[in-house]
C-alpha cells in the first residue's frame, strides 16, 4: 500500500503499525505525523489495505 | 489509542506526558499550557500590545492563533524575504499569512473559540474589541535587494544567506516593535528549536550563548524590546498537530536555505534520541533552564556596553554603524 511524503510515493505491506510503516522507509517516527484517510491520528494505528496514508513533516520554515 | 478525557480516538500521543488526547481536547490543553507558559516565564498580560512574529509556518501562525483565543491584544509582523528562487517560497508564505488572518475574520472563528476562552477564564470583551493588524515589511522593496542577493554580494555566511536573514530579521522586528510602540515582541520558537541550539552550545561550550538562552529576554537595554517564546515547552509535533487540528493552512515546506543546515541535523538527533527515551528532549532543555535559574551559569553573562549606531539609533556593540547598516549600507527607515 502506499504512503505519501512530500512529493514521494512509499510502498509498505498492510496489517503493520503506522509507526512501523514509517520506520521501514527509514524515516524517524518523531519527525512526521501521519494522516489515514484525511484524518490525523496515532501512530500505533495498524494500516489497512486501500487507506489512504500521508505524512506530514513536523519541521517546516526557516 | 483513545482519548484520555472522552474516549474517542486521538489525533496525539504525547509520549513524554503519558497523555493521549482527541482534537477538541488537544486544543484545550494547547491553550491552556500557552497561558501556562505565558505566566511561568513572565511574558506578558493582557493589558499590553504584543508583536507576533509570523512567517507563515506552523509555529508563528499558531502562536498568533492562540494568543488570540486567548484574548491577548496580539498584532503581526510578516518580514519579505525574497526568497523565490527557484520556488516562490517568500510569496507564498506572505499569501498564507495574509490567508489566515482573513480566514480566521471571515468564518467568525473567534466566537466559536469563546466557550473554550470561558473555561480558562479569560475576558470575552478584549477578544471581541480587539482587530489584529498585520505588518508587512518587504525586504527587497525597503532596502533594494533579496536576503540571497545581499548575502551574496557581502559573501556572508559561508554560501548560505541565514546569517544575512537573521541579521535582518532581528533588526526590522525590533525596530518595527518599537516604532509602533509594542512592549514585547513574540517568536513561535519551540522546545524542538531550542533543544538544538542548546545542543549546538552545549557541544561547543559556548557559555555566553548558554547563559542568554531564554524564554523571556527582557527589554534590559534601552533601544531592545523584550522578546518572549511562548512555545518553548511544545514539541514541534505538537505545533504542528495544532494547526492541522486548527485547520491553518501553513506553509509545508522548509525554507530552500534551511534544508540540511545544522539546527535541522540537531534536530534529527534528538528525535532519534526522544525515540528511544520519551521525554530526553523536554527534560534536556527544562533540565538546563532550572540549573540556568540556579545560576550556574550566571558568571559567564557579559554585559556589553552598547552605542547608539550613528546611522540608525538602533543599539549596537561597537561604536559607528551597526551590523546591520554596515551590511545594508543604508539607514533606511522601515516603512
Amino acid at each position: 500500500m502506499p504512503i505519501t511524503f512530500r512529493d514521494k510515493t512509499y510502498e509498505v505491506k498492510p496489517g503493520i503499525t503506522a509507526r512501523d510503516a514509517i520506520k521501514k522507509i527509514g524515516m524517524e517516527p518523531e519527525a512526521v505525523l501521519v494522516i489515514v484517510n484525511g484524518k490525523l491520528v496515532t501512530d500505533d494505528v495498524v494500516l489497512r489495505d486501500g487507506d489512504q496514508v500521508k505524512l506530514v513533516a513536523v519541521v517546516s520554515g526557516g | 489509542m483513545k482519548c484520555r478525557k472522552c474516549n474517542t480516538n486521538a489525533v496525539i500521543n504525547m509520549r513524554h506526558h503519558k497523555l493521549a488526547l482527541c482534537g477538541e481536547h488537544y486544543g484545550e490543553w494547547f491553550l491552556a499550557q500557552t497561558d501556562r507558559a505565558i505566566e511561568k516565564y513572565k511574558m506578558f498580560t493582557r493589558a499590553e500590545r504584543v508583536l507576533v512574529a509570523v512567517s507563515g509556518g506552523k509555529d508563528s501562525l499558531s502562536l498568533w492563533d492562540a494568543l488570540l483565543r486567548l484574548g491577548y491584544q496580539a498584532d503581526g509582523l510578516y518580514i519579505g524575504l525574497g526568497i523565490n528562487d527557484p520556488a516562490p517560497y517568500s510569496d507564498v508564505s506572505l499569501d498564507k499569512t495574509r490567508a489566515f488572518l482573513d480566514f480566521r475574520f471571515q468564518v467568525s472563528d473567534f466566537g466559536s473559540a469563546r466557550s473554550e476562552e470561558d473555561q480558562l477564564r479569560n475576558p470575552q470583551s478584549a477578544i471581541q474589541n480587539f482587530s489584529p493588524t498585520l505588518y508587512v515589511v518587504d525586504v527587497p522593496e525597503t532596502y533594494g535587494k533579496t536576503i540571497p542577493q545581499i548575502a551574496q554580494e557581502k559573501n556572508r555566511g559561508h554560501g548560505k544567506p541565514c546569517s544575512s536573514c537573521g541579521l535582518t530579521k532581528r533588526y526590522v522586528m525590533n525596530r518595527l516593535a518599537l516604532e509602533k510602540g509594542y512592549t514585547v515582541l513574540a517568536t513561535g520558537h519551540n522546545l524542538d528549536d531550542e533543544a538544538a541550539v542548546l545542543f549546538q552550545n552545549t557541544l561547543r561550550w559556548q557559555t555566553q550563548y548558554l547563559a542568554r538562552q531564554s524564554p523571556t529576554l527582557p527589554a534590559s537595554r534601552e533601544g531592545l524590546v523584550k522578546k518572549v517564546k511562548p512555545f518553548v515547552r511544545f514539541y514541534e509535533r505538537e505545533t504542528a498537530t495544532y494547526a492541522l487540528v486548527r485547520a491553518i493552512d501553513y506553509v509545508y515546506d522548509e525554507c530552500p536555505h534551511a534544508i540540511g543546515n545544522l539546527t535541522n541535523f540537531y534536530k534529527t538527533l534528538l528525535n532519534q534520541l526522544e525515540s528511544n527515551s520519551p521525554g530526553a528532549k523536554l527534560s534536556f532543555y527544562l533540565e538546563f533552564l532550572r540549573a540556568r535559574g540556579e545560576g550556574v551559569f550566571e558568571g559567564f553573562n557579559r554585559e556589553e556596553t552598547l552605542h547608539a549606531c550613528e546611522v540608525c539609533d538602533q543599539p549596537t556593540t561597537a561604536p559607528g554603524r551597526c551590523a546591520f547598516c554596515r551590511m545594508w549600507e543604508v539607514g533606511s527607515v522601515v516603512q
